[in-house]
């Protein structure tokens, strides 16, 4: 019965497929062991055809049959973890691509939420509300370019015509540029960054946009020079230079390096500032980012990324006229009479909060300069935007 | 007829070594040799389902495909059969051992298309192997293949330390290495005459 029903099948598709084909194939083999036949066999094909089907099916059963018996339960917060995880697999957090980290959040209470550096503190809030664990505020790191020295304010030592890419350029006697701990310009950093958050400026140096830098080092680790580092983003001011050369020889290579004069180590307030191997270093711990090192170093190789720093304003009720805050004040903008009310010379502050922890009656406020220099009056205490 | 067996089993596993001799799977051979603990896992798991794969393969083809005449159809099935094979195993490893399916579940994936496991199936076919035989065959080429991923991964190890040239760290120096080892293992030729 049953081998009779197969015959049948066999027959009738080998002659609906001989119907089908036969004029379109030409009779020849078609391959493997029947290549040595002069037509093609359609009953093999039909057998083929069967046979294929059947182990389809037997297949399609045992897998649902398996698949069925060993279900495995996953926790549905790690799958709503990783959806809120931006899935780019840096490894900036520590563990095996976003799908480690999801599972040993939501696995292991020790495993802080704030972990992802891409995804910054909007995902740890995110991923806060998703495990129940409480969301502590990060201060976001960044990429900084150590180095000023763009095309028009270095010196070269030769002209290099080879392949654009600093790794490249690099073999190349160290590379063009006279200064050997300066930035090449050949934009290795801006193809290694997976963000786009780097962009090369007209001197041919990169620019790090702090909306998109994530801190996941790809940067750090391409660039040849070790020109860029990672920074905490409060952390605004920076000496933009690597150069250990002695002061006359920065001078000869670079416009913008650091001279090692120590000036800044004697203007900084809170002693943040060491020259070490003719390179001034700032202590991040120690930096209060006041930015009195910026104003007065004298060959500019100190940043500040702050844009427009907030002023200081003497609110006029409470001010009683204590005199600290001139004292204070680095940069003489404070004046007044003892016991009167002191002003704030808007043109002279630099924002750099000295005297507003210093105030007793908690009188001075800062407060960001409109665009036209006029001082808007303190409606919110604002923070000052770090950039 | 055990001669033979024996034969084809040191045949496979060292002359004819499949990564050495063949320089076939290197896929799965640069993936997971760069870890011990890996390439040791790899190994148990390539030669279990190099073994099954093949006995499958075997029964398939001794009675279904040769008494219809399909060999022609040796390597849509094949691979169909090891596929769905693998695909089983992936889902009945992933709740009987977690934590070896995370660390070889996408080499599991690897597998289906891996071509020693492949080959091991179409050499049995060739050269109509009877069941022992094809079973040492399968047997010789898993433990040929992981001694490869084990010599690969203990070298490998010890390469993290050496001072490589920047142009040639990670895989660039892992493919000279594998042909000094195939160089080695040339000696194994001439060892048994088939």
């Amino acid at each position: 019965m049953y081998e009779q029903l197969t015959n049948i099948l066999v027959q009738l598709l080998s002659h609906v497929v001989g119907v089908f084909f036969n004029n379109l194939i030409p009779q020849v083999g078609v391959g493997g062991s029947v290549e040595t036949l002069e037509s093609v066999p359609w009953d093999y094909v039909a057998f083929g055809l069967v046979v294929l089907a059947a182990l389809g099916i037997i297949f399609g059963i045992a897998l649902a049959i398996v698949a069925a018996r060993f279900v495995v339960k996953v926790d549905p917060k790690v799958e709503q973890v990783r959806e809120t995880l931006p899935g780019a697999n840096c490894g900036a957090c520590g563990f095996a691509g976003c799908m480690g980290y999801a599972e040993a959040v939501v696995g292991n209470p020790d495993v802080a939420v704030s972990m992802c550096a891409p995804g910054k503190s909007a995902v740890a809030g995110k991923i806060a509300d998703i495990t129940g664990k409480k969301a502590e505020k990060v201060d976001p790191k960044i990429a900084r370019v150590f180095c000023q020295g763009g095309t028009s304010l270095s010196q070269r030592k030769f002209i290099y015509t080879g392949v654009q890419d600093c790794t490249a350029a690099v073999l190349a006697a160290g590379g063009d540029k006279s200064c050997e701990y300066g930035c090449l310009g050949y934009a290795t950093c801006m193809r290694a960054c997976p963000f786009d958050a780097i962009t090369m400026s007209a001197d041919n140096l990169p620019q790090i946009n702090p909306e998109k830098c994530t801190a996941c080092g790809k940067c750090v680790a391409a660039c040849p020079k070790q020109v860029i580092e990672l920074g905490l983003m409060s952390k605004a001011v920076v000496i933009s230079c690597h150069s250990r050369d002695k002061g006359i020889d920065v001078k000869k290579k670079c416009q913008v390096g650091c001279i090692a004069c120590g000036i800044c180590v004697r203007t900084c307030p809170v002693d943040a500032i060491k020259v070490d191997n003719n390179l001034a270093r700032i202590d991040h711990a120690k930096c209060i980012v006041c930015g009195l090192c910026v104003k007065k170093c004298p060959t500019n190789a100190i940043r500040d990324y702050i844009p427009v720093r907030p002023k200081a304003y003497i609110d006029p009720s409470v001010c009683v006229g204590i005199d600290v805050c001139e004292k204070v004040c680095p940069v003489s903008a404070i004046s007044g009479e003892v016991r009167s009310v002191h002003v704030v010379n808007q043109e002279k502050c630099i924002g750099c909060r000295m005297c507003e922890s210093r105030c007793p009656k908690k009188a001075i406020k800062m407060v960001e300069a409109s665009s036209t220099g006029a001082v808007k009056k303190p409606a919110k205490a604002q923070e000052p935007v770090s950039v | 007829m055990w001669e033979h067996v024996v034969t084809i089993f040191i045949a496979s596993a060292l002359i004819n070594n499949f990564v050495f001799s063949r320089y076939l799977g290197l896929c799965i051979f640069f993936g997971v040799t760069k870890r011990m603990e890996t390439a040791v896992g790899m190994s148990f798991t390539f030669t279990a389902v190099m073994l099954i794969g093949a006995a499958l393969n075997w029964v398939i083809y001794e009675y279904v495909m040769i008494p219809y005449h399909l060999g022609f159809l040796k390597i849509v099935i094949f691979i169909g059969v090891v596929a769905a094979f693998v695909q089983a195993a992936d889902t009945i490893m992933k709740k009987v051992t977690p934590a070896l399916y995370y660390k070889l579940g996408i080499y599991l994936a690897l597998i289906v298309t891996n071509c020693i496991i492949l080959a091991v199936p179409l050499i049995n076919a060739e050269e109509h192997y009877s069941l022992f035989e094809s079973m040492a065959l399968a047997l010789g080429s898993g433990l040929g293949f992981s001694l490869a991923l084990i010599i690969m991964a203990s070298i490998r190890e010890k390469l993290e330390l050496a001072d490589v040239p920047r142009s040639f760290q990670g895989l660039p120096i892992s493919f000279v290495l594998t042909g000094l080892i195939a160089l080695a293992f040339l000696g194994f030729s001439g060892m048994i005459t088939l």
